[in-house]
């Protein structure tokens, strides 16, 4: 089952990759539709980080530290690496500091 | 011919990098979601988007419908079809259909905000040298992740984990800085995803009504006119 989950998934990325690669020719007239496919990404990427990511440690603080500095990483345009491995280092070192206060 | 290659090359190589380190908690996610290490690296190498992975491996942890799949990576990963809509206009004239179907295989976001920062018109050799080596960046990052995911330290693998939320919110706030709708749009969407997580709707059901409803209702409210949409 998981790699007909698999197939499905690479099969419908790669068609809605090819299809407007190959088939369409000229631009979107439609300024609803332009305007939809342009908020598209950072709806769907924003629903998916929130709230999501306060689950997605050992402890919610942690994650809090995480959204905290890739917020501030991110506002300042650090770039995708940059702002991940903040992150990463965060949740990190808050969840080794927590014992220590208990 | 081989220059234009080797160009494409030298700037995708940082791309890789990046990607190495995203896929490598998609990794751990992925085999403690219950996938192998060579489903999870196949899953990488065949469909290279991290979103759609993500939201993709949400939907088999959960048992989701085949429906289900299909919708969810339609609506998360429609901006490909923008960014393939806009690819198209950039592409030499003498790249060939055939050309066009390897080509569009690994548009990825990084990929094509590189493509489109290109000087000229993109030539064939160009735009393969430019995927080659984030899409072994992706894959093996994920194959490694994977299999070292489940030897390393919890605190690192829960340190690991919010690397693809940090990309996430790497490519939203700079966007949401520069423009209004935008901070709106993601606001919005916050909002409405706390309200339906709270609902205890399957992940990929929520995605898809937040992202339809809200970028809807952004496109309605706030059009965009037509030098921005990219």
């Amino acid at each position: 089952m998981t790699w007909c989950y698999i197939a499905v998934m690479a099969i419908v990325t790669y068609l809605i990759r090819a299809l407007p690669l190959t088939l369409i020719h000229g631009k979107i007239q439609n300024k609803w539709i332009r305007s939809f496919l342009y908020y598209v990404p950072y709806v769907c990427l924003s629903a998916m980080t929130f709230p999501a990511i306060f689950t997605a440690t050992q402890s919610v603080w942690s994650a809090v530290a995480g959204v905290v500095v890739a917020l501030v990483l991110a506002y300042f345009d650090r770039g995708l690496v940059v702002v991940a491995a903040g992150a990463c280092a965060a949740v990190f070192v808050v969840e080794h500091l927590m014992p220590l206060f208990g | 011919m081989k220059k234009e290659f080797v160009r494409g090359l030298r700037d995708g190589a940082p791309i890789m990098a990046g990607y190495f380190a995203v896929s490598f908690s998609f990794g751990i996610l992925a085999v403690q979601g219950g996938l192998s290490v060579l489903q999870a690296a196949l899953t990488s190498l065949t469909n290279v988007t991290s979103a759609g992975q993500f939201a993709g491996l949400q939907i088999i942890v959960a048992g989701g419908t085949i429906l289900e799949m299909i919708l969810t990576q339609l609506i998360i990963n429609l901006r490909y079809a923008l960014m393939s809509l806009s690819l198209s206009q950039k592409l030499d004239e003498g790249v060939t259909f055939w050309q066009r179907l390897v080509i569009a295989f690994a548009n990825t976001d990084e990929i094509f905000a590189v493509a489109m920062s290109h000087a000229g018109s993109l030539k064939f050799p160009y735009m393969v040298g430019l995927q080659i080596l984030p899409i072994f960046g992706w894959t093996a990052g994920t194959a490694l992740g994977a299999a070292a995911g489940n030897i390393l330290p919890a605190a690192l693998t829960s340190a690991l984990g919010v690397a693809l939320y940090g990309m996430f919110i790497a490519v939203v706030v700079p966007a949401a800085r520069r423009a209004r709708p935008v901070l709106a749009a993601a606001l919005l969407a916050i909002a409405v995803s706390c309200v339906l997580d709270v609902l205890n709707l399957s992940a990929g059901v929520s995605i898809i009504i937040c992202t339809v409803a809200v970028s809807a209702l952004m496109a309605v409210l706030h059009p965009v006119e037509e030098g921005d949409a990219q």
